[in-house]
């Protein structure tokens, strides 16, 4: 295929907000104002940008979850945002969220193999139950998770073990678009590193894309190849990472690198 | 003489009922802070720092949770041997604590200039109209704008970050000696934590207060204490002057969690985490506590806890086998 995966141009949310009086408008927030991007096929695009920055709203606009989005959103040649919800579900495999809090994102009472197997069934995947559960049982080890973890229920794992089974629940339907939103502020750091070190293998094994949202420059840098930065939902600057972290353009950029407390020279 | 002491402090879960046993979830920690200097305490979720906190500030009482052994004395005063009037006069007063999350920490129905003068009420006796001007005061002096209009604000009418100054002003409100701050900035955006942190070093600067500073931010501690203490699984494993730290970082533990933390300033292609996970609160687990996930364990690791070991002046290690050599 030639051309971008994801185009994104001059997409738009806005929101009322407050009270606007009796007869007056309410105000209105431009939430994202105006972005433009391409994801290219395999490539991981880091969005960095501090609260508010409209980074999460652009994230949901993608998967379908914001409806006052509009602009033009090109998928793989046909505009998501002009679909109507039948049009859209198919395409849902394809374009797959890890989402921040994995205690919210994980049904407290389903079990693990539901969780991985629900999937499966909906976009039929599988043609029986022994068949969906050889998948699951497949992803959870490739994921680095006992497979004895599918008659278990969320609560019984911890912080990084539950991200793990978001990732898993992700990957079972081998998505082309991975959207993750902040999938590891959530984590400590010694089991973050784990949890980027598995992203990074999927993604190098299964070839998706990736829009990777982030307010953790360091996290950032890590996994992406191209980064884009938002202030106030527009973008401020955009490039390849060294470029940004090593000559950053925008005040904003350079304000915000200037931010991160270092650590002192290391060499481990 | 250091202003607080901290020795051999035991902190125990009360498990099981009446008759149930003590589970230590913090042992053996001592350190000592002085006057105008920058303590941290580094560490994962549940190591215990935010415990030794509480203990410090006299709010483990409760019947699950409590001191069980050791000493905290403040100005050589040992603040588990008094009674608790004298204990109140000195929390808020000589001694402040700065809490995690702004978002749940102030009272949501009361203006912020009557949380903050109600410790001037109590302890300095002011009356209404002296601890407002005094509250004004102190929004000013941690920078929110507009302050004589902010004092009537409501928390909810403030950012995240106005509202971690809220707390510190909250806090300083007395000129307290020795403030405790429970990752102050956790919450918050890179450049607003910037400003927040600035301003303690600045405060810190002008009263010459002790502060004690936990996170688990190693970039937070580095550009903000003078010296570390690392806890895992309830004991501080490591503690040294900051510099020393970073330029000899010798416990395993130490070294996997800043290996762990992607660089900002250099591309990263496979991060060297640690393997494995935390053991269980209360574990009993023979010899020391990060032996299973450790690449440099041997038998002396299974058998025995290591005792603290001084590798160098100032500089106290808890391992059989300290990575000798810069980090």
């Amino acid at each position: 295929m030639t051309g971008p995966l994801l185009a994104l141009r001059d997409l738009r949310v806005c929101f009322r907000t407050g009270h606007g009086g009796v007869w007056g408008r309410k105000p209105v927030l431009r939430a994202v104002d105006g972005v433009s991007f391409d994801i290219n096929e395999g490539e991981t695009l880091g969005l960095v940008g501090e609260s508010g920055c409209g980074k999460s709203t652009l994230a949901r606009a993608l998967v379908g979850l914001e409806r006052a989005a509009v602009g033009e959103a090109i998928f793989d040649g046909r505009d998501i945002l002009k679909m109507s919800p039948a049009e859209f579900r198919p395409l849902r495999r394809d374009i797959q969220m890890i989402f921040q809090d994995p205690f919210a994102s994980l049904n407290p009472r389903l079990s693990i193999g539901r969780i991985l197997a629900e999937p499966l069934f909906i976009h039929r995947l599988a043609r029986n139950r022994a068949e969906a559960r050889a998948k699951v049982a497949g992803t959870l080890e490739r994921v680095g998770m006992d497979p004895d973890a599918i008659g278990r229920f969320p609560h019984e794992f911890s912080g990084g073990q539950r991200q793990r089974i978001a990732i898993a629940r992700v990957m079972i339907l081998a998505p082309r678009l991975i959207i993750a939103d902040e999938p590891v502020s959530a984590l400590d750091v010694s089991v973050q590193a784990r949890v980027l070190n598995l992203i990074r293998a999927l993604r190098r094994d299964s070839g998706a894309s990736m829009l990777f949202i982030s307010h953790d420059l360091g996290v950032v840098r890590h996994i992406s190849d191209r980064i884009v930065v938002m202030q106030g939902g527009r973008i401020v600057e955009a490039g390849d990472k060294g470029r940004i972290f090593d000559a950053p353009q925008h005040a904003y950029t350079r304000r915000l690198l200037a931010s991160v407390p270092r650590i002192p020279a290391r060499g481990v | 003489m250091a202003l607080l002491e901290v020795e051999n402090l035991e902190i125990s879960i009360v498990t099981g009922g009446r008759w149930g046993r003590l589970l230590p979830v913090v042992r053996g920690v001592s350190f000592s802070v002085e006057a105008g200097r920058t303590l941290g305490i580094v560490g994962e979720s549940g190591c215990g720092k935010s415990l030794t906190a509480l203990a410090i500030m006299g709010l483990l009482d409760g019947p699950v949770v409590r001191i069980t052994g050791g000493a905290v004395r403040f100005d050589g005063q040992d603040l588990r041997a008094l009674d608790p009037g004298d204990r109140r006069a000195i929390m808020g007063n000589r001694m402040a604590m700065i809490f995690q999350e702004p978002m749940t920490s102030l009272n949501p129905v009361y203006r912020v200039g009557d949380q903050i003068a109600e410790a001037l009420r109590q302890h300095r006796r002011m009356s209404a109209r002296q601890a407002r001007d005094r509250a004004t005061e102190l929004l000013d002096l941690v920078r929110i704008p507009d302050p004589a209009r902010r004092v009537d604000s409501f928390p909810h009418q403030m950012s995240g970050g106005q509202r971690q100054r809220v707390m510190i002003a909250m806090a300083l409100a007395c000129d307290p000696g020795l403030l405790i701050s429970d990752e102050p900035t956790t919450a918050l955006d890179v450049t607003v934590q910037k400003g927040i942190l600035d301003l303690m070093r600045d405060l810190q600067g002008r009263t010459g207060a002790a502060i004690i500073l936990i996170s688990h931010d190693l970039g937070v501690i580095a550009e903000t204490c003078d010296t570390v203490a690392v806890m895992y699984c309830g004991r501080i494993i490591e503690d040294t002057d900051t510099p020393r730290l970073f330029a000899h970082m010798s416990h395993p533990y130490t070294r996997g969690l800043l290996a762990s933390i992607p660089a900002v300033d250099r591309d990263t292609e496979w991060l060297e985490a640690i393997p494995g996970r935390v053991p269980p609160v209360g574990a009993a687990l023979p010899g020391c506590a990060f032996h299973p996930r450790c690449a440099f364990a041997k038998g002396p690791c299974r058998d025995s806890t290591p005792g603290p070991t001084a590798i160098a002046p100032g500089h106290v290690v808890r391992c059989h086998f300290p990575q000798e050599g810069g980090a």
